[in-house]
């Protein structure tokens, strides 16, 4: 008998798995694609309009409102980003982009038709389609409105589906203000669109102070029944979504019927380096989006 | 289950057999300590001589040969257009462990079904565990083993043979064919009723000399409700965020990924490093808002991954109790006591 064992190569073992997921070859798969347009939103973000090059694989990519994708730049870094983009849109998708380190920073400096890798959709989403035929509030703080985009389209692509459709979205200062050359567009779908800055400026018409003021005024013009028929997507900073969802509960909105986006540190995706851990829930798998319900029971969540 | 007895002359043989043509990883001596007590380590052997079988537990685990500390996870190709990535999972042969004890591989087992058992299994992983051929060998407990409170003294699965000493004799477990086959190239023979009795006096005798134990009666519910104690201050003000828990623990695994520029400009790398929950810019985002800022916070975390959420998951505890993080800590910092402080059980 020969003693030399075999090598296993898993490579050519050949799994024959239709569902992606499972297959040891998804862990490193890179989407290769171009960054096909960049946006400057403002001093800070930067909206990249970003393609997979291969139109097959560009047409399978599918995602849902909430989902993220885990952004490479060969020898620069990869990090996690929320897709801002509607879903309808495939493979074709855009991000919102906060210079906030090494990675982000370079993105600001590389210039359109830089290849990219994207890999994912990773996480859990906004359950659109359990919202279907009712109210929903659409609360966004600073940068939250970036997945908050992505559901706001996917509302527009089915407006007749919902009722009452409500953006509620809070920044510092008007400067900040995000996305500002679409809100016709989404007032044009029958979107109310509620925005309120702390700090104002000379070009500044609307309201003044914190998100929890405007609420409070959109709360006092609503009756009980319309709470009764509504759910609430809120992102933004812990602070701010633990202040929106007290002020939601006391209109008697179950917590379940109130999601959240949590954004921890991610070095994988795929619930493998451990870095998103809350407690011992995974952000990447088990979020980023969470019922508030399930917010409240994770240790260290907020 | 196959069992087979074998005089212990022939062990000799069987390592030369499968070393003549495979590469060996095993326990050898590579030091003394302070106390003149031999430092051992997992190092590929090839003579039969250098391999020490009597040791007690190597200082790091055996995890280099399958978790590696730094791994490329993939390399790129930069062309003036562009970029092409390659992805290797950076293993090109098998290789035998010989002289594994049981909570080590009891812990091979845990990391199964993190990292082969669970969505996006990780190849990296795979490749090197589909890789591995295992002979287990029975132990000593050590002042410091609490591997009998972890469940993780004996192991059902996750090896191809496991050796007993029965005096004279191995008394061999077999679990897979090829492991079977190799023993064909040396003398043994079925064993008899007085080979059973042997086994037992030997495994009951092991049992006795534990010393160091954990309760973990309703140890996810205690430490659920003991999330905010005040003995995590406690050790948290001991501790000195080093890491070093988490390197020599053979079941931790989690890591921390950096993109580089080769210096010629043309390649990349993304490579990956395993990490400790303990240092601190573990839970550190970009514009520096840290979720873990203390000490204490860390520590607990990481007590709280392994006896709990783990427990949660996979209903089993992400620790085999081999007491080298305890031996490692400089702070002096044991599972044992920081569990029984939680349950209020210090003496
Ligand atoms: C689910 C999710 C969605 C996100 N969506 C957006 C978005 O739509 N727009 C946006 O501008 N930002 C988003 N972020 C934050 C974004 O990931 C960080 O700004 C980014 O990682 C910073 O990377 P860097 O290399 O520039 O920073 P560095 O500080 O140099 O970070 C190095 C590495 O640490 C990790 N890291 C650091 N900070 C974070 C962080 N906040 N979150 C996760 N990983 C981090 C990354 O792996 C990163 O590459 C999101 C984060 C998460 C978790
Ligand atoms: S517990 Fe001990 S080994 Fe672990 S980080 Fe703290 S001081 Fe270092
Ligand atoms: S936590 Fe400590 S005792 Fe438990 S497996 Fe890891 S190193 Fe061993
Ligand atoms: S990002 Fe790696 S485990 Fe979640």
């Amino acid at each position: 008998m020969d003693t030399h064992l075999k090598f296993t190569d898993i490579k050519t073992e050949g799994r024959q798995k239709s569902h992606r997921r499972d297959d040891f070859e998804a862990f490193e798969f890179t989407y290769k694609s171009e960054i096909t347009n960049i946006h400057q939103l403002t001093e800070m973000e930067n909206l990249y309009r970003i393609q997979i090059l291969d139109p097959e694989e560009r047409k399978r990519f599918t995602f849902q409102p909430g989902q993220f994708l885990m952004l490479e730049l060969p020898g620069i870094g990869e990090a996690p980003f929320s897709i801002s983009s509607p879903p309808s849109r495939h493979g074709d998708v855009e991000l919102c982009i906060r210079k906030a380190g090494n990675l982000t920073n370079f993105l600001a400096k590389i210039s359109r038709g830089t290849h990219v890798g994207i890999r994912g959709p990773f996480g859990t989403n906004f359950p659109m389609e359990k919202m279907h035929s009712q109210n929903i509030f659409l609360i966004a703080g600073g940068l939250g409105l970036a997945p908050l985009r992505s559901a706001i389209a996917y509302a527009q692509d089915n407006r007749s589906r919902f009722n009452n459709v409500e953006i509620i979205y809070g920044a510092k200062d008007p400067s900040q203000l995000l996305f500002t050359y679409q809100y016709d567009t989404w007032q044009a779908d029958d979107i109310n669109l509620n925005i309120i800055v702390e700090k104002t400026d000379p070009s500044w018409k609307g309201p003044v102070g914190l998100i929890t003021k405007i609420l409070e005024e959109i709360f006092s013009k609503k009756d009980d029944d319309f709470f009764k028929n509504t759910y609430a997507i809120v992102c933004g900073p812990p602070v701010m979504f633990k202040f929106v969802c007290n002020m939601l509960g006391q209109k008697d909105i179950p917590m379940q019927k109130m999601f959240v986006s949590l954004e921890r540190r991610m070095h994988c995706g795929m619930g493998k380096c451990c870095r998103c851990n809350v407690g011992s829930t995974y952000t990447c798998l088990k979020g980023p989006v969470f019922d508030y319900w399930s917010v409240m029971n994770l240790k260290e969540a907020i | 289950m196959i069992f087979k007895v074998f005089d212990k002359k022939e062990l000799k043989k069987l390592f030369d057999v499968l070393s003549s043509d495979n590469s060996i990883v095993g326990p050898v001596e590579i030091g003394a300590d302070r106390n003149d007590q031999p430092i051992y380590a997992f190092s590929l052997v090839s003579d039969f001589n250098n391999i020490k079988l009597n040791y007690s537990t190597t200082k790091l685990p055996a995890k280099k040969f399958f978790l590696p500390f730094k791994e490329d996870l993939a390399t790129f190709t930069i062309k003036e257009h562009g970029w092409q990535k390659n992805v290797d999972y950076n293993i090109d042969r098998p290789y035998i462990f010989f002289g594994l004890h049981a909570c080590d591989i009891n812990a091979l087992n845990k990391l199964d079904k993190v990292l082969m058992g669970s969505t996006y299994p990780m190849p990296y992983y795979a490749a090197k565990r589909k890789n591995m051929f295992i002979v287990g060998i029975d132990c000593a407990p050590q002042p410091y083993c609490f591997c009998r409170s972890m469940g993780s003294d004996t192991v059902l699965h996750g090896f191809d043979m496991f050796l007993t000493d029965i005096g004279e004799e191995y008394f061999a477990e077999i679990l897979s064919d090829t492991a079977y086959n190799f023993l064909k190239k040396i003398n043994t023979r079925d064993p008899v009723e007085a080979d059973h009795f042997l086994y037992m006096k030997s495994v009951s005798e092991k049992n006795k000399k534990f010393t160091a134990h954990v309760d973990t009666t309703d140890l996810t519910k205690i430490l659920d409700m003991e999330f905010q104690s005040e003995v995590w201050k406690h050790w948290g003000q001991q501790c000195l965020a080093c890491g070093t828990c988490s390197n020599v623990c053979p079941t931790c695994y989690c890591y921390g990924v950096e993109e580089t520029v080769d210096i010629n400009l043309k390649s990349a790398r993304k490579t990956k490093s395993l990490y400790s929950c303990n240092l601190i810019d573990f839970a550190e985002v970009a514009g520096g808002h840290n979720f873990r800022p203390e000490q204490h916070i860390r520590l607990k975390y990481r007590y709280y991954h392994k006896h709990r959420g783990f427990v949660e998951a996979y209903e089993e505890s992400l620790c085999v109790g081999c007491g080298r993080c305890g031996e490692s800590c400089l702070a002096g910092i044991r599972v044992p006591e920081v569990i029984a402080s939680v349950r209020r059980q210090e003496d």
